[in-house]
């Protein structure tokens, strides 16, 4: 056992890498969809559906295969390290979801706070950044935490583009050891561990975004 | 600046009216809006002088709150002009002299003379009091952080909260939320206040302290101000000229003894009654 837990380490590590990578994107990705599908600019609206649509509605692992097997053929000759397409991959697959999460987040911000910042004479950019995102990632938080907790357990797909993660690590020993309990039982415990930090790390930002507003309270 | 001053620099000055009064700082001339087959503003006129209280008064749905808010271009109009300062704030005029519906930049600008209150507060959650009070004199106005928070201390103090900068919303009563609403607006330095049933979500021991705010402020700054209210009694101590709207237009207008005091029309004294029985 005690030889296992660093290969494991090292696979968790791995898997956590993607993880914080894929989650960055997915969130840009989310918000920037979600504004394309609220824009008042048709081309812009479609582009967003189009994302959302084609990376909702097919499958991550047929992705992640386009995106390594796939690209770097003619007539795309775009190649992609292992790490990056897995990061690019699950970024974009849950990005769609969270564009989708997003939208309806704007959408409950309350008219009035449109209102106050046109009366202040906020251009449309200040109002989004400085009035509306805050108060719309709050709103986002409890789905969007389940969306990244979904990432990181799809990142055990990475394995068939050859990346040694958590997953691939533990087939690997459970082949070379045959210790099969105590590997998946490892495996299992470690997943449920980086799980558990992206619950605590959403509900600190939660509490900082939620700063001064009491639930269900006056405002 | 002076009145006379601006003025005096202005290149859009028109000639002095006949009566001597002041050129309006509001004006609305010819101003429709409909809602489908609904006219809610139906031709409506309507001047206000520089530092000039108007009440509106009138039954629901008789398009008082429309009257503000296609002032403060929360509303679009589908007919007519709305001016402010002598121009023209939906339209501009081209070098030919034509008037072309105008574009943001020039809607920003007008409407930067503008400031409103909303009957739900409408503050910003995620900001205490001194945040929502500085957030557009910095991001509009460009003003400096330590400059803004000074003028919204300053500003708080004046609405009686100088003891609750820290506060958020939530923390507030609806009486002190609205008070910060009215130090952000005036946080922008508008030349014209609009007050959109500003106590009607309050509980009326918190009334109150609003309307005070309101007086004061009318008494200590030549602010011109527009407020649909509910409140009689105060539209009768308080305001210069009582409007009283009814279907989209103004039906009756006064000093508050002649609309309160000696109402001419019948729709005006139908609606008096049903009030003060009401009371």
């Amino acid at each position: 056992m005690g030889e296992l837990l660093p290969l494991m380490l090292q696979g968790a590590w791995v898997t956590l890498q993607i993880t914080f990578w894929a989650s960055l994107l997915a969130i840009a990705c989310a918000v920037l969809g979600a504004l394309g599908r609220l824009s008042p600019f048709a081309p812009l609206r479609w582009f967003s559906i189009t994302y959302i649509e084609v990376f909702r509605g097919t499958s991550l692992l047929v992705q992640l295969f386009w995106l390594y097997f796939v690209l770097p053929m003619p007539p795309f000759h775009v190649e992609l390290s292992a790490f990056s397409v897995a990061v690019l991959g699950l970024g974009l697959h849950i990005g769609a979801y969270g564009a989708e999460v997003m939208r309806g987040a704007i959408r409950s911000v309350a008219p009035g706070q449109y209102e106050a910042s046109l009366a202040l004479n906020m251009t449309p950019l200040t109002r989004f950044r400085r009035i509306i995102l805050p108060q719309a990632l709050l709103a986002a938080i409890p789905p969007g935490t389940n969306l990244l907790i979904e990432l990181l357990k799809n990142t055990s797909l990475v394995s068939l583009i050859t990346l040694s993660d958590l997953a691939f690590r533990a087939r690997q020993l459970d082949q070379a050891t045959f210790m099969t309990l105590e590997i998946f039982g490892l495996t299992l415990v470690l997943y449920f561990l980086m799980a558990q930090a992206i619950n605590l790390a959403m509900r600190l930002v939660e509490r900082r975004l939620g700063r001064g507003r009491i639930k269900g309270g006056l405002a | 600046m002076s009145m006379q001053q601006r003025f005096d620099d202005s290149p859009m000055v028109r000639p002095s009216r006949r009566d001597g009064s002041a050129e309006p700082l509001v004006r609305f001339d010819q101003v429709t809006k409909r809602y489908g087959s609904l006219t809610v503003l139906d031709q409506l006129n309507l001047e206000v002088s520089p530092g000039e209280k108007v009440a509106i008064i009138g039954p629901s749905g008789s398009g008082k709150s429309t009257l503000l808010r296609a002032l403060m271009t929360l509303e679009t109009i589908d007919d007519g002009v709305i001016e402010v300062d002598g121009e023209p704030l939906t339209h501009m005029p081209t070098a030919g002299g034509h008037l072309i519906p105008a574009n943001a930049r020039h809607q920003r600008r007008i409407r930067g003379r503008i400031g409103m209150v909303f009957q739900s507060f409408n503050l910003f959650p995620h900001m205490n009091a001194l945040q929502n009070v500085i957030e557009a004199p910095v991001q509009v106005l460009g003003m400096s952080k330590a400059e803004a928070s000074q003028r919204g201390e300053e500003l708080l103090a004046m609405v009686g909260l100088e003891d609750k900068l820290g506060h958020y919303p939530a923390q507030l009563s609806g009486g002190q939320q609205q008070r910060v609403a009215i130090a952000r607006a005036l946080a922008m330095r508008p030349k014209v206040m609009l007050f959109d049933e500003v106590t009607s979500a309050l509980d009326p021991e918190l009334c109150g302290e609003v309307l005070n705010v309101i007086r004061q402020l009318g008494e200590a700054h030549n602010l011109t101000m527009l407020m649909v209210t509910h409140q009689m009694g105060f539209a009768r101590e308080f305001a210069d000229r009582v409007c009283f709207f009814y279907k989209g237009r103004i039906h009756e207008q006064g000093t508050p003894e002649e609309l309160f005091g000696n109402p001419r029309e019948e729709r005006t004294q139908a609606f008096l009654s049903a009030v003060n029985e009401a009371h």
